[in-house]
């Protein structure tokens, strides 16, 4: 099963390397993505220097098809999708494009954006009560969603469909419940409930940004369950993101792979699970703890911690944490290539070492318990550019 | 002397326990607001837990929410006062102890708490932090600074970065200070209470490693509470399930694993996603309805009863009856370990 790892030379690297923005852009779904999401880029100015939390995401999302995103905490996810659906504060600087059914949304004026919003694209966020309004019942507050955006259904009519959503998201007594204010419901009833306002206008894309982090396994079985039966009823393509790659594995067409404000891996969900080709993913899959493992050795952890976002050395940015490195990686960032497969795309300048058999490559990172990478804040592992809040020495 | 009895699912018959906790129970009054704050109720968040921690085992204590947890942990430490029930740590009975003497308990059984951000002073060194146990209990002097070096090493840290900020380092690194700190007096117990829980995975797998290359070196007894089940497959000998401040499954980790008997640890198992997509997709999952209960009124006879998928789809009325009326206790019933369900039969899940 496990096969030696060759380690990867400058030689066979050779000249594959292409310039870095001729790639990547818009892959699979052709022409009919439902959401093209194109060298999207987002920078927030602050008092330290300016983060650079997005450096450029590609995507393209069929109909009807689940896109899961993962990736370390801080790696560009939320901000990707409030980019998208414009509800970034107005301090970030925005480059790219996002079109959705080949309509431009970035800069798009408010008003439209929130049309947009109530009708095509539908958010649930990890805390319900970003959706929802702790002042009126959720009954009112549905059928309000649904009258925004059609003037001509009745607020009689409205209000029956809030209580069949409601139904179907698996609030008991529905119509009863109804008139309960959010504070009356549990945690993961409310993310029903806001499941239920999400799919009101029948969009065509639904964010979820990590909708059942915040509940318990038992409930968030049922909210993805829920989640995936709202889908069915709506037609509408999902991006789930999340950093449990359990439930992506669960739930997902395709998954994205970012890692410090990019993505560095994007496919099937069964070729980066199965066949791995970027050493970020790998790692991250090896790090788990397995519920299904009769008897795991010690896990393999990647050693170190992401970078800063505000200095980012050139070059690769998983570069310090990475066993395969060489020369060319830290003069060079890769760009998101295709690898192996017909849909599989990978940003590693050795990728291709890792390609041929099928399998998850082992022995790539280490079982170590150490991490002598020091401060972060002071000395990146790079120990190329010092960030900025350190010590009052 | 023998090993307790009552404790068939252990992986070190023979050995005295270093820490044995029975029926302990642990109630937050609830008061009535306004001037004058009357006890309206009780949360009962602990109700009658009972369980041995055997030297360099580890203990997993799982359960979802508010099932009690944390509070049994605090509890055994006396940072809260036990309602009643008894904790025996070394041979001496705990809950009697002033707070005085805890101190020196405490030398020997030590906590690790999950938020690596809100547990480390902001305005110290590291160092300082590592060495405020010594200092408190009167054992700093001219050889600390060697032993802070050794502690950094043994933690995996670089001790040359001893003078920095907690907010220099990043979360992996801030929990590995607060071992290093509950490691300071060389303890033989150490209660982890969700101690990974707030990492990316990445880093959280180094310090699973560290706390089992720890326990190896050192022979530590940990008492490991966590929600992750999958954590607690790779690190425990035995575990605990809790619900609604309940044990209602306990046995060694492979027999758990492989032959849960419980309705709830069955369903636990079954929800937690698995990350491999072919294997998912085939997986059949229990979903279990509704939420866990309050625990200012727990339901009659089994707390589990109201989100059973047994008592709803399986039993008949008679047996239903049971389930209502009679409280099951934590007992074999022929499956090899105990477990709290009057009907309790082994279903594989994974
Ligand atoms: N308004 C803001 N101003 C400055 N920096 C920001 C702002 N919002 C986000 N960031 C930074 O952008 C980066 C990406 O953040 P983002 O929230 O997208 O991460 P994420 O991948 O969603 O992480 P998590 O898993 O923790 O939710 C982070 O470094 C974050 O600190
Ligand atoms: N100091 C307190 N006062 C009142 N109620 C409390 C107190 N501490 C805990 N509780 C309640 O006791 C119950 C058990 O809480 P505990 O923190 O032990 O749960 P847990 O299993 O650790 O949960 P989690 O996984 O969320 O950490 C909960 O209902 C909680 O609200
Ligand atoms: S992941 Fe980055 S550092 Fe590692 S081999 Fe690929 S390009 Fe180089
Ligand atoms: S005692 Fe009854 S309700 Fe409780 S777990 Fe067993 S079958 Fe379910
Ligand atoms: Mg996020
Ligand atoms: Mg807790």
């Amino acid at each position: 099963m496990s096969r030696p790892l060759t380690s990867a030379t400058a030689d066979a690297h050779g000249g594959t390397a292409a310039p870095a923005a001729a790639t990547a852009v818009g892959h699979e779904a052709g022409g009919d993505a439902v959401l093209r999401v194109t060298d999207l880029t987002v920078d927030f100015p602050t008092d330290d220097g300016v983060v650079h939390a997005v450096r450029g995401v590609s995507y393209a999302l069929s109909p009807r098809e689940v896109l899961g995103i993962v990736g370390e905490s801080g790696s560009g996810k939320s901000v990707t999708s409030l980019a998208i659906i414009g509800l970034l504060p107005k301090t970030a600087r925005i480059t790219g494009s996002v079109r959705f059914r080949g309509e431009e949304l970035i800069g798009l004026p408010d008003k439209d954006m929130r049309k947009v919003r109530g009708e095509q694209i539908a958010m649930i966020f990890q805390d319900p009560m970003t959706s929802l309004n702790p002042v009126y019942p959720i009954g009112w507050q549905i059928a309000e969603g649904i009258r925004a955006h059609h003037r001509d259904v009745s607020r009689a009519a409205a209000r029956s469909r809030a209580v069949d959503l409601l139904a179907l998201v698996g609030i008991p007594h529905p119509k009863e419940r109804a008139a309960n204010y959010p504070h009356e419901f549990s945690g993961g009833m409310r993310q029903r409930v806001v499941i239920a306002l999400a799919m009101a206008n029948d969009p065509d894309v639904i964010i979820a940004d990590e909708p059942t982090t915040a509940l318990d396994v038992t409930v968030q079985a049922q909210i993805l369950e829920t989640l995936q039966k709202a889908q069915q009823e709506t037609s509408a393509a999902i991006v789930l993101i999340t950093h449990d790659l359990g439930v992506v594995a669960g739930v997902a067409d395709r998954v994205l792979v970012m890692y410090a404000g990019k993505p560095v891996e994007l496919g099937s969900v069964d070729d980066v699970y199965y066949r791995p080709r970027m050493p970020y993913s790998i790692g991250l899959l090896g790090s788990l703890p397995r519920l299904d493992a009769v008897d795991q050795d010690r896990l393999t952890p990647i050693a170190g911690a992401p970078p800063s976002l505000i200095n980012l050395p050139p070059g690769c940015p998983f570069s310090p944490r990475c066993p395969l490195r060489q020369g060319v990686c830290d003069d060079e960032e890769p760009a998101l290539r295709q690898t192996d497969g017909q849909a599989h795309y990978a940003a590693c300048h050795f990728s291709h070492t890792l390609e041929s058999e099928d399998g998850v490559p082992e022995g790539l990172f280490s079982a170590t318990s150490a991490d002598f990478s020091g401060p972060i804040a002071i000395m990146p592992p790079t120990g190329a550019v010092a960030p900025t809040e350190g010590p009052q020495s | 002397m023998t090993a307790t009895a009552e404790q068939p699912a252990s992986t070190a018959i023979g050995t005295e326990p270093v820490l044995s906790v029975r029926d302990l129970v642990k109630h937050f009054p609830i008061t009535s607001r306004g001037v004058i704050r009357r006890k309206i109720g009780d949360i009962h968040a602990v109700c009658g837990v009972s369980f041995d921690l055997y030297p360099r085992e580890t203990l997993g204590l799982v359960g979802e929410s508010g099932c009690g947890k944390s509070t049994t942990g605090r509890t055994v430490l006396q940072l809260q006062p036990a309602t009643s029930g008894s904790v025996v740590f070394q041979g001496q009975e705990l809950t009697d102890k002033s707070s005085k003497q805890m101190r020196s308990v405490r030398r020997d059984l030590q906590i690790v708490f999950q938020d690596p951000y809100a547990s480390l002073n902001p305005r110290m060194t590291v160092n300082d932090i590592v060495a405020e146990p010594l200092r408190i209990h009167g054992l700093h002097d001219k050889h600390s600074g060697d032993k802070m070096r050794e502690l950094f090493r043994l933690v995996g840290l670089n001790p040359e970065h001893g003078n920095r900020y907690p907010h220099e380092f990043s979360g992996g690194q801030r929990q590995r200070i607060g071992i290093a700190r509950a490691l300071a007096l060389e303890p033989k117990a150490l209660i982890l209470d969700e101690p990974v829980s707030a990492l990316d995975v990445s880093i959280q797998a180094g310090v699973v490693n560290l706390l089992e290359e720890l326990q190896d070196r050192l022979g530590l007894a940990y008492l490991f509470i966590a929600h992750d089940l999958s954590v607690v497959r790779h690190i425990a000998d035995r575990v605990a399930v809790m619900y609604l401040g309940k044990i209602v499954e306990l046995a060694d980790r492979p027999e758990l694993f492989d032959r849960p008997a419980h309705p709830y640890t069955q369903a636990l198992m079954s929800a937690i996603p698995i990350p491999d997509p072919v294997k998912e997709r085939e997986r059949r999952r229990i979903v279990i309805r509704g939420d866990v209960p309050s625990p200012a009124s727990p339901p009659s006879g089994c707390r589990f009863r109201t989100r059973c998928p047994k008592f709803a789809n399986q039993l008949s009325e008679g047996e239903r009856e049971r389930c209502v009326e009679e409280e099951p206790a934590l007992i074999e019933r022929g499956q090899g370990h105990p477990a709290a369900c009057h009907y309790a039969a082994v279903e594989k899940v994974l």
